[in-house]
Protein backbone atom coordinates (compact mmCIF):
# COMPACT_ATOMS: atom_id res chain seq x y z
CA UNK A 1 0.00 0.00 0.00
CA UNK A 2 1.46 3.39 -0.71
CA UNK A 3 1.86 6.21 1.53
CA UNK A 4 -1.05 8.33 2.15
CA UNK A 5 -1.40 10.47 4.42
CA UNK A 6 -4.91 12.56 5.13
CA UNK A 7 -4.26 16.13 4.28
CA UNK A 8 -4.31 18.83 6.93
CA UNK A 9 -7.08 20.53 5.58
CA UNK A 10 -9.79 17.50 5.71
CA UNK A 11 -8.47 17.12 9.36
CA UNK A 12 -8.93 20.31 10.38
CA UNK A 13 -12.57 20.67 8.98
CA UNK A 14 -13.09 17.13 10.88
CA UNK A 15 -11.83 18.83 13.91
CA UNK A 16 -13.69 21.96 13.85
CA UNK A 17 -16.73 20.37 12.82
CA UNK A 18 -16.76 18.33 16.22
CA UNK A 19 -15.87 21.79 18.08
CA UNK A 20 -18.56 23.52 16.52
CA UNK A 21 -20.90 20.96 17.45
CA UNK A 22 -19.65 20.86 21.10
CA UNK A 23 -20.48 24.48 20.95
CA UNK A 24 -23.53 24.47 19.48
CA UNK A 25 -25.03 22.28 22.46
CA UNK A 26 -23.26 24.15 25.12
CA UNK A 27 -24.96 27.45 24.22
CA UNK A 28 -28.21 25.64 23.79
CA UNK A 29 -28.44 25.39 27.91
CA UNK A 30 -27.05 29.02 28.24
CA UNK A 31 -30.18 31.21 28.60
CA UNK A 32 -30.12 33.63 25.78
CA UNK A 33 -33.74 33.63 25.18
CA UNK A 34 -34.22 34.79 21.14
CA UNK A 35 -30.71 34.60 20.36
CA UNK A 36 -30.30 30.67 20.95
CA UNK A 37 -32.31 29.98 18.03
CA UNK A 38 -30.33 32.85 15.92
CA UNK A 39 -26.71 30.92 17.65
CA UNK A 40 -27.76 27.47 16.82
CA UNK A 41 -28.33 28.37 13.15
CA UNK A 42 -25.39 30.94 12.64
CA UNK A 43 -23.15 27.70 13.60
CA UNK A 44 -25.84 25.12 11.45
CA UNK A 45 -24.73 27.73 8.93
CA UNK A 46 -20.80 27.76 9.49
CA UNK A 47 -20.46 23.43 9.86
CA UNK A 48 -22.34 23.41 6.41
CA UNK A 49 -19.76 25.92 5.10
CA UNK A 50 -17.04 24.22 6.01
CA UNK A 51 -18.39 21.04 4.56
CA UNK A 52 -19.22 22.31 0.82
CA UNK A 53 -16.03 24.32 1.11
CA UNK A 54 -13.56 21.36 1.88
CA UNK A 55 -15.65 18.13 1.78
CA UNK A 56 -17.45 19.32 -1.19
CA UNK A 57 -14.12 20.64 -2.34
CA UNK A 58 -15.83 24.11 -3.70
CA UNK A 59 -13.16 25.82 -2.69
CA UNK A 60 -10.79 24.40 -5.61
CA UNK A 61 -13.73 25.36 -8.09
CA UNK A 62 -14.52 28.07 -10.56
CA UNK A 63 -17.47 30.06 -10.94
CA UNK A 64 -19.19 27.85 -12.83
CA UNK A 65 -19.53 25.37 -10.13
CA UNK A 66 -20.35 28.35 -7.64
CA UNK A 67 -22.70 29.13 -9.66
CA UNK A 68 -24.63 25.25 -10.11
CA UNK A 69 -24.16 25.43 -6.41
CA UNK A 70 -25.38 28.74 -5.24
CA UNK A 71 -28.40 28.16 -7.51
CA UNK A 72 -29.69 25.74 -4.98
CA UNK A 73 -29.33 28.40 -1.95
CA UNK A 74 -30.82 30.95 -4.34
CA UNK A 75 -34.19 29.22 -4.65
CA UNK A 76 -34.08 27.96 -0.95
CA UNK A 77 -33.48 31.77 -0.27
CA UNK A 78 -36.65 33.09 -2.43
CA UNK A 79 -38.68 30.21 -0.37
CA UNK A 80 -38.06 30.73 2.75
CA UNK A 81 -38.12 34.88 2.22
CA UNK A 82 -41.37 34.83 0.15
CA UNK A 83 -42.63 31.93 2.31
CA UNK A 84 -42.50 33.18 5.35
CA UNK A 85 -43.50 36.91 4.30
CA UNK A 86 -47.31 36.73 5.65
CA UNK A 87 -46.43 34.89 8.70
CA UNK A 88 -43.83 37.26 10.19
CA UNK A 89 -46.02 40.37 9.18
CA UNK A 90 -48.95 39.38 10.10
CA UNK A 91 -50.34 41.11 12.98
CA UNK B 1 -3.24 1.21 -15.38
CA UNK B 2 -4.00 2.17 -18.80
CA UNK B 3 -6.95 4.25 -19.34
CA UNK B 4 -8.88 2.46 -22.20
CA UNK B 5 -12.31 3.76 -21.08
CA UNK B 6 -14.50 4.78 -24.09
CA UNK B 7 -15.93 8.45 -23.90
CA UNK B 8 -19.61 8.78 -24.90
CA UNK B 9 -19.39 10.96 -28.28
CA UNK B 10 -20.89 14.02 -26.58
CA UNK B 11 -17.94 14.69 -24.59
CA UNK B 12 -14.68 15.93 -26.20
CA UNK B 13 -12.73 13.86 -23.05
CA UNK B 14 -12.53 11.83 -20.08
CA UNK B 15 -11.92 15.15 -17.76
CA UNK B 16 -15.20 16.51 -20.08
CA UNK B 17 -17.43 13.54 -18.57
CA UNK B 18 -16.12 13.78 -15.44
CA UNK B 19 -16.46 17.79 -15.15
CA UNK B 20 -20.15 17.26 -16.33
CA UNK B 21 -21.07 14.44 -14.14
CA UNK B 22 -20.03 16.79 -11.13
CA UNK B 23 -22.07 19.88 -12.20
CA UNK B 24 -25.27 17.17 -12.99
CA UNK B 25 -24.51 15.95 -9.11
CA UNK B 26 -25.17 19.74 -7.90
CA UNK B 27 -28.21 20.55 -9.87
CA UNK B 28 -29.92 17.19 -8.42
CA UNK B 29 -28.38 18.64 -5.25
CA UNK B 30 -29.97 21.92 -5.66
CA UNK B 31 -33.50 19.74 -6.11
CA UNK B 32 -32.82 18.08 -2.98
CA UNK B 33 -32.14 21.15 -1.04
CA UNK B 34 -35.73 22.49 -2.13
CA UNK B 35 -37.24 19.11 -1.23
CA UNK B 36 -36.11 19.57 2.54
CA UNK B 37 -36.26 23.50 2.11
CA UNK B 38 -40.38 22.94 1.97
CA UNK B 39 -40.44 21.27 4.90
CA UNK B 40 -38.05 23.08 6.97
CA UNK B 41 -40.11 26.41 5.85
CA UNK B 42 -43.47 24.46 7.61
CA UNK B 43 -41.36 23.84 10.57
CA UNK B 44 -40.41 27.91 10.82
CA UNK B 45 -44.44 28.76 10.35
CA UNK B 46 -45.50 26.15 13.07
CA UNK B 47 -42.76 27.20 15.28
CA UNK B 48 -43.84 30.56 15.01
CA UNK B 49 -47.10 29.99 15.50
CA UNK B 50 -46.22 27.66 18.75
CA UNK B 51 -42.97 28.86 19.64
CA UNK B 52 -43.79 27.49 23.44
CA UNK B 53 -45.57 24.03 22.26
CA UNK B 54 -42.09 23.65 19.97
CA UNK B 55 -39.55 24.20 22.72
CA UNK B 56 -41.61 21.32 25.16
CA UNK B 57 -41.90 19.13 22.57
CA UNK B 58 -37.88 19.66 21.44
CA UNK B 59 -37.32 18.79 24.95
CA UNK B 60 -38.78 15.37 24.97
CA UNK B 61 -36.38 14.33 22.07
CA UNK B 62 -33.02 12.71 22.55
CA UNK B 63 -29.80 15.06 22.43
CA UNK B 64 -27.42 12.38 23.54
CA UNK B 65 -28.39 10.30 20.65
CA UNK B 66 -29.32 13.36 18.27
CA UNK B 67 -25.54 14.71 19.34
CA UNK B 68 -23.62 11.44 18.72
CA UNK B 69 -25.66 10.95 15.73
CA UNK B 70 -24.32 14.27 14.75
CA UNK B 71 -20.36 13.66 15.72
CA UNK B 72 -20.99 10.13 13.67
CA UNK B 73 -21.87 11.66 10.49
CA UNK B 74 -19.29 13.85 10.56
CA UNK B 75 -17.10 11.43 10.99
CA UNK B 76 -18.55 9.25 7.51
CA UNK B 77 -18.01 12.64 6.05
CA UNK B 78 -14.60 13.23 6.79
CA UNK B 79 -13.43 9.36 5.58
CA UNK B 80 -15.51 9.55 2.76
CA UNK B 81 -13.53 13.25 1.64
CA UNK B 82 -10.30 11.16 2.55
CA UNK B 83 -11.38 8.47 0.29
CA UNK B 84 -11.76 10.43 -2.65
CA UNK B 85 -8.37 12.46 -2.30
CA UNK B 86 -6.73 8.92 -1.86
CA UNK B 87 -8.45 7.37 -4.64
CA UNK B 88 -6.50 5.89 -7.02
CA UNK B 89 -5.11 2.39 -8.24
CA UNK B 90 -2.24 2.21 -6.43
CA UNK B 91 -4.34 3.35 -2.64
CA UNK B 92 -7.31 0.88 -3.57
CA UNK B 93 -7.01 -1.01 -0.69
CA UNK B 94 -7.04 2.03 1.60
CA UNK B 95 -10.44 3.71 -0.32
CA UNK B 96 -12.12 0.66 0.48
CA UNK B 97 -11.51 0.70 3.75
CA UNK B 98 -11.78 4.16 4.30
CA UNK B 99 -15.15 4.01 2.62
CA UNK B 100 -16.25 0.70 4.60
CA UNK B 101 -15.02 3.00 7.83
CA UNK B 102 -18.37 5.17 6.57
CA UNK B 103 -20.41 2.72 5.40
CA UNK B 104 -20.36 1.04 8.82
CA UNK B 105 -20.70 5.23 10.38
CA UNK B 106 -23.84 5.36 8.39
CA UNK B 107 -25.35 2.06 9.47
CA UNK B 108 -24.99 2.67 13.14
CA UNK B 109 -26.70 6.32 12.69
CA UNK B 110 -29.54 4.32 11.42
CA UNK B 111 -29.56 1.77 14.38
CA UNK B 112 -29.54 4.40 16.64
CA UNK B 113 -32.18 6.50 15.02
CA UNK B 114 -34.25 3.07 15.18
CA UNK B 115 -33.32 3.09 19.51
CA UNK B 116 -34.81 6.71 19.20
CA UNK B 117 -37.73 6.07 17.39
CA UNK B 118 -39.32 2.83 19.38
CA UNK B 119 -38.33 5.11 22.46
CA UNK B 120 -40.36 7.94 21.12
CA UNK B 121 -43.28 5.33 20.33
CA UNK B 122 -42.51 3.75 23.97
CA UNK B 123 -42.94 7.55 25.06
CA UNK B 124 -46.55 8.09 23.07
CA UNK B 125 -44.60 10.89 20.83
CA UNK B 126 -46.03 9.21 17.35
CA UNK B 127 -48.61 11.64 16.16
CA UNK B 128 -52.10 9.44 15.16
CA UNK B 129 -50.88 6.36 17.11
CA UNK B 130 -51.50 6.89 20.37
CA UNK B 131 -50.33 10.75 21.04
CA UNK B 132 -50.24 12.16 24.01
CA UNK B 133 -48.06 15.35 25.42
CA UNK B 134 -48.50 17.88 28.39
CA UNK B 135 -52.32 19.10 27.08
CA UNK B 136 -50.97 22.89 27.48
CA UNK B 137 -48.63 21.87 24.78
CA UNK B 138 -50.17 18.96 22.94
CA UNK B 139 -51.40 21.01 19.60
CA UNK B 140 -47.66 22.86 18.66
CA UNK B 141 -46.14 19.62 20.16
CA UNK B 142 -47.86 17.28 17.91
CA UNK B 143 -47.30 19.49 14.79
CA UNK B 144 -43.19 19.18 15.98
CA UNK B 145 -43.18 15.71 16.21
CA UNK B 146 -44.89 15.53 12.77
CA UNK B 147 -42.27 17.31 11.58
CA UNK B 148 -39.50 15.30 12.96
CA UNK B 149 -40.72 11.99 12.04
CA UNK B 150 -40.93 13.26 8.32
CA UNK B 151 -38.24 14.67 7.93
CA UNK B 152 -35.79 12.66 9.84
CA UNK B 153 -37.35 9.66 7.85
CA UNK B 154 -36.69 10.98 4.45
CA UNK B 155 -33.33 12.29 5.77
CA UNK B 156 -33.10 8.46 6.67
CA UNK B 157 -34.11 7.18 3.53
CA UNK B 158 -31.39 9.32 1.64
CA UNK B 159 -28.80 7.42 3.93
CA UNK B 160 -30.16 4.56 3.25
CA UNK B 161 -29.66 5.53 -0.86
CA UNK B 162 -26.07 6.99 0.14
CA UNK B 163 -25.12 3.56 1.87
CA UNK B 164 -26.06 1.79 -1.16
CA UNK B 165 -23.59 4.17 -3.46
CA UNK B 166 -21.28 4.37 -1.22
CA UNK B 167 -21.17 0.42 -1.43
CA UNK B 168 -21.37 0.14 -4.76
CA UNK B 169 -18.83 2.52 -5.64
CA UNK B 170 -16.56 1.03 -3.04
CA UNK B 171 -16.40 -2.23 -4.81
CA UNK B 172 -15.83 -0.69 -8.34
CA UNK B 173 -13.11 1.33 -7.51
CA UNK B 174 -11.82 -1.98 -5.78
CA UNK B 175 -11.74 -3.76 -8.80
CA UNK B 176 -11.45 -1.93 -11.43
CA UNK B 177 -9.98 1.49 -10.92
CA UNK B 178 -10.04 4.11 -13.28
CA UNK B 179 -11.15 7.82 -13.85
CA UNK B 180 -14.56 6.88 -14.51
CA UNK B 181 -15.41 4.95 -11.13
CA UNK B 182 -13.27 7.89 -9.16
CA UNK B 183 -15.17 10.40 -10.83
CA UNK B 184 -18.42 8.29 -9.86
CA UNK B 185 -17.26 7.76 -6.34
CA UNK B 186 -16.81 11.91 -6.29
CA UNK B 187 -20.15 12.17 -7.06
CA UNK B 188 -21.67 9.90 -4.74
CA UNK B 189 -19.27 11.49 -2.01
CA UNK B 190 -21.13 14.85 -2.83
CA UNK B 191 -24.53 13.57 -2.23
CA UNK B 192 -23.49 11.85 1.02
CA UNK B 193 -21.86 15.23 2.51
CA UNK B 194 -25.03 17.16 0.92
CA UNK B 195 -26.94 14.88 3.38
CA UNK B 196 -25.06 14.85 6.35
CA UNK B 197 -25.48 19.20 5.61
CA UNK B 198 -29.08 18.81 5.74
CA UNK B 199 -28.71 16.67 9.51
CA UNK B 200 -26.68 19.50 10.84
CA UNK B 201 -29.37 21.76 10.05
CA UNK B 202 -32.22 19.42 11.46
CA UNK B 203 -29.84 18.60 14.44
CA UNK B 204 -30.08 22.81 15.25
CA UNK B 205 -34.02 22.28 14.33
CA UNK B 206 -35.15 19.55 16.25
CA UNK B 207 -32.50 18.86 19.54
CA UNK B 208 -31.74 22.11 20.67
CA UNK B 209 -34.67 24.53 20.92
CA UNK B 210 -36.14 25.02 24.72
CA UNK B 211 -32.31 23.38 26.09
CA UNK B 212 -31.63 26.72 27.89
CA UNK B 213 -36.00 27.06 29.47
Amino acid sequence: MTEWRPPLALISAWLALLLLLALTVTLAYLPLGAFNAVVALMIAATKTAIVAAIFMELRHRGLRTFVFAGAGLFWLGILLWLGSMDFLTRT
Amino acid sequence: MPETEAVAPQFASAQHRDETAELGMWVFIASEVLLFGGLILGYFVYRHNYVADFAAASRHTDIVIGTANTAILLTSSFLVACAVDAASAETRKLVAMLLSGAILLGLTFIALKGVEYSNEYREHLVPGIDFSFDPAHASGGQLFFLFYFVATSIHGLHMLVGIGLLGVLARLNFRSPGTRHRAALHSAALYWHFVDAVWIFLFALIYLPGRAS
